[in-house]
């Protein structure tokens, strides 16, 4: 069995020129948005904007500007965060999601018939529908390219080794030394998802960030969507219950009216 | 700014706001049905007839409505079956999606089981043994399960709603709890409309008015009771002039606060179920846009 792999982003390296995002698509022959026909966004050098079915890797800008000689860019590649206890995973109906043996997270587009449950359970807004195939598609961590010994493109693409691939174990002490490096010069740094204890038991893909978690978009404590299942379904049950409980009272209550009007003669008709 | 926000929304719309609408009528008529088939009186079968026809054409629009919803609708299967392992049956009880598969196949198939029954009471079906088996235990035990089943999908759409990550959806565990007392309103709502066809009595109308009326109620503590457990979430959706609007007029006067003063009035039950159905549609309409209209935070706050 070979050991977890993974991602970990040091955002206070990333440029934000894209090549993952470049390298990405190109591998993953995604199709292109709009097509081709890009559409700016208007607010930000950012055009991407976003994850979804066609974009599998999104750098994202984060203007802090409070004039016009006093701000900063933060720059984040974004992917999928490979979770070790996977939402999407979780409430995929189709068997589609499955767990490598790379301990990574992937959708197999010839089982995934769209019904986009797992849009909706993952708690970072990962996956989108691919137009193209009509169906769920995020990162699979290039795990075509793992199976025959290779790194995932865009980590490979990456110019200042922001994006690093590797086996979480090392990544993990790696990412460790970065931020106590980081302290260290004052700089007030902090992992995002490399502890294992932590929520949905630790990411695959961790980040390491300079600012809140919300200020890169990521949750900050994110949670499995089948936390609600239990009350939920109880709470259902009871209502049910109660329904149930008031139809027989309201016929019992009908039969004892029809026995008192009638001085004990039952009207109606007789018993079903 | 509660976790939800960061998710991305399923684009779950017009086919799933019908299909939860649908099936909450068809379950919900379906339970009465069932109710009046083992409790009632022989008066009450034009309304337990009606009920299981609404439950079977219900059932069966249900289940084109979540074909046709589907990304690549000729995939349906695989929420049955594993597709790379044919023919091992594909369940996770854990996963509402994959449970409420079952339960539309399921209920489809018990609903059109009482539905033949009752078209072989009616002399629609020259089938004596069917006829004698749908009026006897047989047909009994049918009529409980499809009830069983009935309320499991008007109930199941919701709990679907909070086993997600999504704005509203996943922060209130209510939403199953009051799609289940929609469905058993509207369900009663429909077989007013109904059932008066196929000939109903003006006393099992009467009954089928005073539960609408206690479903109603029900219906509204529960939306009460989910808007609280909301938390500040809720203000995101209620000071929206749109859902807000739709839910606060829409669906708690219109759709429940009116019905219940014609109801208390004695007014024509008729129009008060025409507002119950219409209440009913609109609380899924707004419970859905009001959360797939929340983009990405980090989109809308222009990250």
């Amino acid at each position: 069995m070979p050991d977890a792999m993974g991602f970990f982003t040091d955002t206070t390296v990333c440029i934000g020129c894209k090549a993952c995002e470049v390298a990405c698509k190109e591998w993953n022959q995604l199709p292109a948005e709009n097509g081709g026909i890009r559409e700016l966004s208007g607010d930000s050098y950012d055009n991407t904007r976003r994850l979804d079915g066609i974009h599998w890797r999104h750098v994202r800008f984060i203007e802090q500007f409070k004039g016009p000689y006093d701000g900063r860019w933060l720059m984040m590649s974004d992917v999928c965060k490979h979770c070790v206890q996977a939402g999407c995973l979780e409430v995929c109906p189709t068997g589609a999601i499955i767990r490598t043996e790379f301990d990574t997270v992937v959708i197999q587009s010839d089982v995934c018939n769209g019904c986009r449950a797992c849009i909706a359970a993952c708690p970072f807004g990962v996956i989108d529908v691919n137009p193209v195939s009509g169906t769920a598609q995020k990162c699979t961590l290039c795990y075509d390219r793992l199976k025959v010994g290779l790194e995932p493109a865009c980590s490979k693409a990456c110019p200042t080794d922001s994006i690093q691939f590797g086996s979480i174990a090392e990544l993990r002490a790696r990412a460790q030394k970065r931020v106590d490096q980081l302290k260290a010069q004052g700089v007030d740094a902090h992992l995002y998802g490399a502890d294992p204890t932590g929520p949905l038991g630790g990411l695959n893909s961790f980040y390491l960030l300079v600012d809140k978690d919300e200020v890169y978009g990521l949750p900050h404590k994110p949670q499995l969507p089948s936390r609600n299942l239990a009350r939920s379904s109880s709470f259902s049950v009871a209502s049910a219950a109660v329904l149930g409980i008031l139809a027989l009272v309201g016929l019992r209550k009908r039969r004892m009216d029809d026995m008192g009007g009638a001085g004990g003669r039952v009207g109606g008709g007789g018993p079903n | 700014m509660s976790d939800t926000f960061f998710s991305g929304a399923p684009h779950w719309t017009w086919f799933i706001i019908l299909y939860f609408f649908v099936g909450g009528i068809a379950g919900g008529a379906c339970f009465l049905a069932a109710i009046l088939d083992w409790f009632g009186r022989t008066e009450d079968r034009p309304v337990v007839r009606t009920g299981y026809y609404v439950a079977a054409w219900g059932a069966i629009l249900c289940g084109l409505l979540l074909t046709v919803d589907l990304g690549q609708p000729l995939r349906f299967w695989h929420m049955l079956v594993q597709s790379h392992n044919f023919p091992t049956i594909m369940f996770k009880a854990w996963s509402p999606i994959s449970f409420g598969a079952w339960v539309v196949l399921s209920f489809g198939a018990f609903s059109v089981l009482s539905a033949l029954g009752v078209m072989a009471e009616e002399g629609r079906i020259a089938s004596p043994a069917l006829r004698a088996m749908h009026r006897g235990a047989l047909g009994k035990l049918v009529a409980g399960i499809s009830a069983l089943l009935g309320f499991s999908l008007a109930g199941y759409t919701g709990i679907l709603l909070s086993v997600t990550n999504r704005p509203i959806w996943a922060d209130s565990p209510w939403l199953g709890a009051l799609f289940l007392a929609s469905g058993a309103s509207t369900g009663a709502a429909t077989l007013i409309l109904l059932a008066p066809g196929r000939g109903a009595t003006e006393r099992s109308l009467a009954w089928l008015s005073s539960f609408d009326t206690q479903a109603l109620v029900v219906e509204l503590l529960i939306l009460v009771a989910f808007i609280v457990s909301l938390g500040s979430v809720n203000r995101v959706w209620l000071s929206s002039w749109g859902w807000g609007l739709v839910l606060l007029v829409g669906v708690v006067g219109l759709g429940i606060l009116a019905p219940l003063r014609l109801h208390a009035r004695r007014q024509p039950v008729a129009n008060a179920a025409r507002l119950v159905l219409l209440g009913g549609f609109l609380l899924r309409l707004a419970t859905m846009f009001a959360s797939e209209g929340i983009e990405r935070y980090r989109v809308a706050a222009g990250m």
